[in-house]
């Protein structure tokens, strides 16, 4: 049960129920669908890159389990204010981080609140089963960013 | 404890015909412990454990009677061939065939249904013909006619289910038709339970002159299944959901059917006679079964059905029974947990939602506690579009579950509850 109590921490499970940034804004010029074909999670990740290549809005839709929803919309505040490129660097930070490559993240550049909050959803590498649920929103955000036309994304 | 009533104990269990804590010795791994804690395997729908009767007999094949089959003169093959012809006729009794030939050993269900499609289906389906499949069909009996229907263009159409998760005969009556050729249903729903009355969806497609294939990959396992008394044209069922090896399957066909199916493999084992102009096949079962076959499987498939025989299915389902009652009981029982599937006529499986905690967190959470169930959509995506859910939970309840199992259940679900405050 303690274990438990690390996966499903109070921010997740506050994450998990009330999803910030949770909706379709108009304005979003880079998009993507992400399914989990294993339990048929899906996510539809929105950003609004202005002129200077900012992310100035981040919002998603979908459906999925606590960790899955608490991931994407804690990702969504995380994006906002970045570049195209730390956009990228968080993808990669946290996919080291939850298949357990933790070396491998560079979170030496991120702000503490930033690297905290990445901690916590990083600790679904406990539970090799939910790796996905906790990455699938990163993997559709970073497939979204790099291309202006909508794209789909399997994990 | 008196000797005496040790005795009264014993001829109690004797007259209810079923010891279960008995019948739990014999699987080796329910012994084991998951996360510190006794192993609660209710995840026997996705696949069944093993008693030790069958885990031996494999073993003792390989160790004393493998080689190949029909093909070496000497000794071993000769043990070899005959174990698995012997479990070809073992499997025909079973399920009542009437004779060996009948019986198709394949991978698992899914190549069951597939072959099927793929010989029969293939030859005898096209523009202008319509199948009849079910709303709740696993994927295994939907995806491969859409494989098929994309080749040659016959329809296939879909009997919904009511709320209870039963098919409903009248809506059934309006699809089968003139234009019907086949009628693929499930005798009994994975991610529900349903028990379907195949009998008069067997009479239905009979008097429109469609054939009946049935998917008892659930139902092998908890009825007595008599496919003559069904009248079933195809059954198809796997070897490791009936507490048998997996990466083996059945097919029984009623031989006049398959004597003019051609064949769907081409290889060894399956050939009369091989030119480079021109090749014969063999006779029905063995057209169907190209390559060397999973041999040690099918003795272990004879295995598990020597076992269960030893049991008795009757007990064994009384006994399902009554785990299945109580745990519904239990688990109806609790604020917020939304039972899927109540036909009154239903097999050991409760799938459950429970408001507020996704179905892959509360597996989760069940897992912690030993308690393993399946989370997710069940191969099933049609069935849950229809229930308006992604995914539900599913404990599923075998010959060696218990109603503390049950107990158990009940309480990780509490644990669900605490962590997330519902």
């Amino acid at each position: 049960m303690s274990d438990l109590r690390d996966l499903y921490q109070e921010v997740i499970l506050d994450h998990g129920k009330a999803p910030r940034n949770f909706g379709h804004p108009s304005g979003a010029n880079r998009t993507a669908h992400g399914h989990n074909a294993m339990c048929g999670d899906t996510i539809d990740v929105f950003l609004t890159v202005d002129g200077e290549g900012r992310i100035a809005d981040a919002a998603f839709e979908g459906q999925g389990c606590a960790i899955s929803v608490a991931s994407a919309s804690m990702m969504t505040e995380m994006l906002k204010g970045k570049t195209q490129a730390d956009a990228h660097h968080l993808f990669e930070a946290m996919h080291a981080l939850c298949t357990g490559h933790e070396d491998e993240a560079d979170l030496a550049n991120l702000d503490e609140d930033t690297a905290d909050r990445m901690q916590i959803l990083a600790g679904v590498r406990q539970y090799p089963m939910r790796v996905k649920c906790a990455t699938l929103a990163w993997h559709t955000m970073d497939k979204a960013m790099n291309h202006t036309a909508k794209q789909d994304v399997s994990v | 404890m008196t000797l005496a009533t040790v005795d009264a104990i014993h001829r109690a269990r004797r007259i209810n015909g079923f010891d279960v804590e008995r019948v739990r010795g014999d699987f080796p791994i329910l012994a084991r412990k998951v996360h510190g804690k006794p192993l609660v395997y209710l995840d026997s729908a996705a696949s069944a454990q093993k008693p030790r009767a069958v885990i031996e007999a494999m073993s003792r094949f390989y160790e004393e009677d493998y080689a190949n089959i029909h093909r070496g003169v000497h000794f071993l093959s000769q043990r070899s061939t005959d174990a698995f012809e012997t479990a070809r006729a073992k499997v025909a009794r079973f399920i009542n065939a009437a004779k060996a030939d009948e019986i198709i050993f394949t991978r698992n269900a899914t190549e069951s249904i597939n072959l099927v499609a793929q010989s029969w289906g293939r030859k005898n389906l096209g523009p202008g013909d319509e199948i009849v499949l079910t709303e709740l069909e696993h994927h295994a009996n939907i995806v491969p006619w859409q494989m098929l229907r994309a080749e040659k263009g016959f329809e296939i159409k879909v009997a919904p289910i009511d709320d209870t998760g039963q098919i409903q005969l009248d809506d059934m009556a309006k699809l089968i038709g003139p234009r019907t050729r086949l009628v693929a249903v499930s005798h009994m729903s994975n991610a529900l339970g349903t028990i379907l009355p195949v009998r008069e969806i067997v009479r239905m497609a009979r008097a429109q002159g469609a054939l009946i294939l049935i998917d008892g990959c659930q139902a092998a396992v908890h009825k007595q299944i008599d496919v003559q008394a069904l009248d079933a044209d195809f059954y198809a069922f796997s070897g490791h959901k009936l507490y048998g090896p997996s990466g083996i399957g059945v097919l029984y066909g009623k031989y006049a059917l398959l004597e003019a199916m051609p064949p769907y493999q081409g290889g060894g084992d399956m050939i009369d006679r091989v030119t480079f102009a021109r090749t014969t096949f063999k006779e029905p079962p063995h057209r169907f079964e190209a390559g060397t076959p999973a041999i040690a499987e099918a003795i272990g498939l004879a295995a598990a059905i020597d076992y269960l025989a030893e049991l008795g299915q009757s007990f064994i389902a009384d006994h399902e029974d009554d785990v299945l009652a109580y745990a519904t009981e239990r688990l109806a029982a609790i604020d917020g947990l939304t039972i899927h599937g109540t036909a009154a006529e239903k097999g050991a499986i409760l799938s459950f939602t429970i408001a507020g905690a996704h179905a892959h967190d509360v597996a989760t959470i069940l897992d912690q506690q030993g308690v393993a169930v399946r989370a997710g959509h069940h191969c099933a995506h049609p069935l849950m579009d229809r229930l308006g859910v992604t995914a539900t939970a599913r404990a599923s309840f075998a010959l060696y579950s218990t109603r503390a199992e049950a107990d158990a259940l009940t309480d990780a679900i509490g644990a669900v509850k605490r962590i997330f405050k519902l």
